[in-house]
């Protein structure tokens, strides 16, 4: 079985990221850049699975910018066996994004494809339903178990509340959540392993997708900011404050 | 315009959060409809029926709707949505889940986790955890939107006098099958609802200590919640998670118990009313966002707080 691993470069999670001075956008310039974390489970689950011999092959692809090979490569060391890099120059939308994996879904015949279940710089949260709804497939987002059968993959999913299991007939999609693993580290043979593994680049148009954001960002700024309070002598004070001042008990 | 809100429920109830995106969905300039989805789900659409500002409700109602699984909610919502401009859902598990399908087979951008709605195209959501806030104008015909619940304040849950109607139950995909469902039970309120949360960080030191946090949410009527540092330690289980990866909350009152304040921790309680912080070093980050700051050991200084409440 093949399993098709989309991934995401981003800003790393322990960078704060800033906001430029006109408001255009966030300032990623210079800043250390990282795969997505949600993404790295999700290569460490499909490499999981290969390894347990439930699945033959697992081709990774990203939609960026020429750097994002190296995410690529990131996920290779991990375990994937190819990349694929479709190259956009701007930002592309999660549904253009579904659009391209659609495309290649098409062409390389997956019967499951694990994804994040969002990148954690737009926080859309979109990418694997979308693609789902577009390929006609069911799904199960925010996994945090995924027990793979010969034709359907059992998945119990971080809901609200608690925990739902649900039965999803191959093929099919599945988004990680953060508990689903912890991603190995890599080690520094497996880092030279996969500068030696194939590599494709092509370019949406190459299939015939239009990537066009339908979305304007207007402005981007800073949140509001809380300014710091008061430190308080002794509990008989902080209650005192939360009754008179803040009048909240 | 007519916008249509999606009803988060378990077929018996309809769910606080939806009143929320109730609030979001009448600030887009139009008339709004519910649709509740789901199976003997006759109790939530008179639920639904009553909330202020709703002009009508449609009604699905089969078996296989009533785990809201996304293949079938979805194309549910498709059957429904051509006359609407807008479609609606909360940001919960439920809807996140749901809605990307539906804007993707419109052939329309999702505008995720609204906070604010500027106009009837334009909306503010929070990008990079928070860290930042994106204006965001959409040229797409149908506007697809999820909403997050702390953004906007709950729509009346009495005082409307909606129609109600039933419409046909589209047939079930057949791909997809609801196993099972293990939910925490508690008396306490849901955390993303309550007015009160009681937070423990890794200075809790155990799930075992997490206990003398109890009699002082008891007293409140609080909600009890956890960084991702306790839930990590595995002191206490995921869904009690706020920040980032877990819920986002925004009550009257949060009193922060042993947190140090990671960026991951104050992106899910920033928006919190007031923020109270107890926390034995001073010059723990979570001080520079707390209204009240009291500097101590959690375990003397919980049980006095516990006490003088009384």
């Amino acid at each position: 079985m093949k399993i098709l691993v989309p991934v995401k470069r981003v800003v790393d999670y322990n960078v704060k990221v800033r906001v430029k001075s006109d408001g255009s956008g966030v300032d990623i310039a210079n800043v250390k850049m990282s795969t997505n974390p949600f993404d790295e489970i999700a290569v460490e689950e499909a490499t999981r699975l290969k390894e347990a011999g439930k699945a033959t092959e697992i081709v990774t692809v990203t939609c960026g910018v020429p750097q994002a090979q190296e995410t690529l490569r990131a996920a290779m060391a991990i375990g994937a066996d190819r990349g694929i890099l479709v190259e956009t120059g701007s930002e592309i939308e999660p549904l253009g994004v579904a659009k391209v994996l659609k495309a290649l879904v098409d062409k390389e015949q997956p019967q499951l494809i694990i994804l994040g279940k969002q990148a954690i710089d737009d926080d859309s949260n979109q990418t694997g339903q979308m693609l789902a709804a577009l390929l006609g497939w069911p799904q199960a987002t925010f996994a945090s178990k995924v027990v793979l059968g010969d034709d359907k993959v059992t998945v119990t999913r971080e809901v609200d509340g608690g925990l739902e299991t649900v039965a999803l007939s191959l093929p099919a999609i599945v988004t990680t959540d953060l508990r689903l693993n912890e991603p190995r580290y890599v080690t520094l043979p497996n880092i030279m392993k996969a500068k030696k593994k194939p590599m494709e680049q092509i370019r949406p148009e190459d299939l015939g997708v239009d990537v066009t954001p339908r979305l304007k960002t207007l402005k981007v700024s800073e949140p509001a900011k809380r300014s710091a309070g008061v430190i308080v002598p002794d509990v008989a004070t902080l209650l005192d404050k939360l009754r008179t001042e803040a009048k909240i008990i | 315009m007519v916008a249509l809100v999606i009803a988060e429920h378990d077929n018996a109830s309809l769910k606080g959060v939806t009143l929320n995106t109730v609030s979001a969905a009448a600030q887009c300039g139009g008339e709004v409809h519910i649709l509740v989805a789901g199976s003997g789900c006759a109790a939530v659409a008179e639920a639904a029926s009553k909330v202020a500002g709703v002009s009508k409700v449609l009604v699905a109602d089969a078996a296989h709707l009533a785990d809201g699984l996304a293949e079938n909610v979805a194309e549910q919502i498709l059957s429904v949505c051509s006359p609407y401009s807008h479609i609606l859902a909360p940001a919960s598990a439920f809807g996140k889940n749901v809605l990307p399908r539906v804007a993707a087979r419109l052939d329309v951008a999702q505008i995720s986790e609204i906070i604010k709605v500027n106009a009837a195209d334009t909306f503010e959501r929070p990008i990079y955890a928070g860290n930042a806030i994106a204006t965001v104008q959409s040229a797409d015909k149908v506007k697809v939107i999820t909403v997050r619940g702390t953004g906007f304040d709950a729509a009346a849950s009495e005082g409307g006098a909606a129609t109600v109607e039933t419409v046909s139950a589209v047939a079930d995909s057949g791909k997809s099958l609801f196993v099972s469902r293990e939910l925490a039970k508690s008396d306490r309120p849901e955390l993303t609802g309550a007015k009160i949360v009681v937070s423990g960080g890794r200075g809790m030191g155990s799930g075992e200590n997490f206990k003398i946090l109890e009699p002082l949410a008891d007293k409140l009527g609080a909600a009890m919640g956890a960084s991702r540092a306790a839930v990590d330690a595995g002191y206490v289980p995921n869904d009690w998670q706020v920040g980032q990866t877990g819920k986002i909350v925004a009550p009257q009152l949060y009193i922060a118990v042993g947190i140090s304040g990671a960026i991951q921790h104050l992106a899910g309680m920033k928006d919190s009313k007031t923020i109270v912080a107890i926390n034995k070093d001073p010059e723990a980050p979570i001080f520079s966002m707390a209204d009240y700051g009291l500097v101590g050991d959690l375990f003397e200084l919980v049980p006095q707080l516990t006490q003088q409440l009384s």
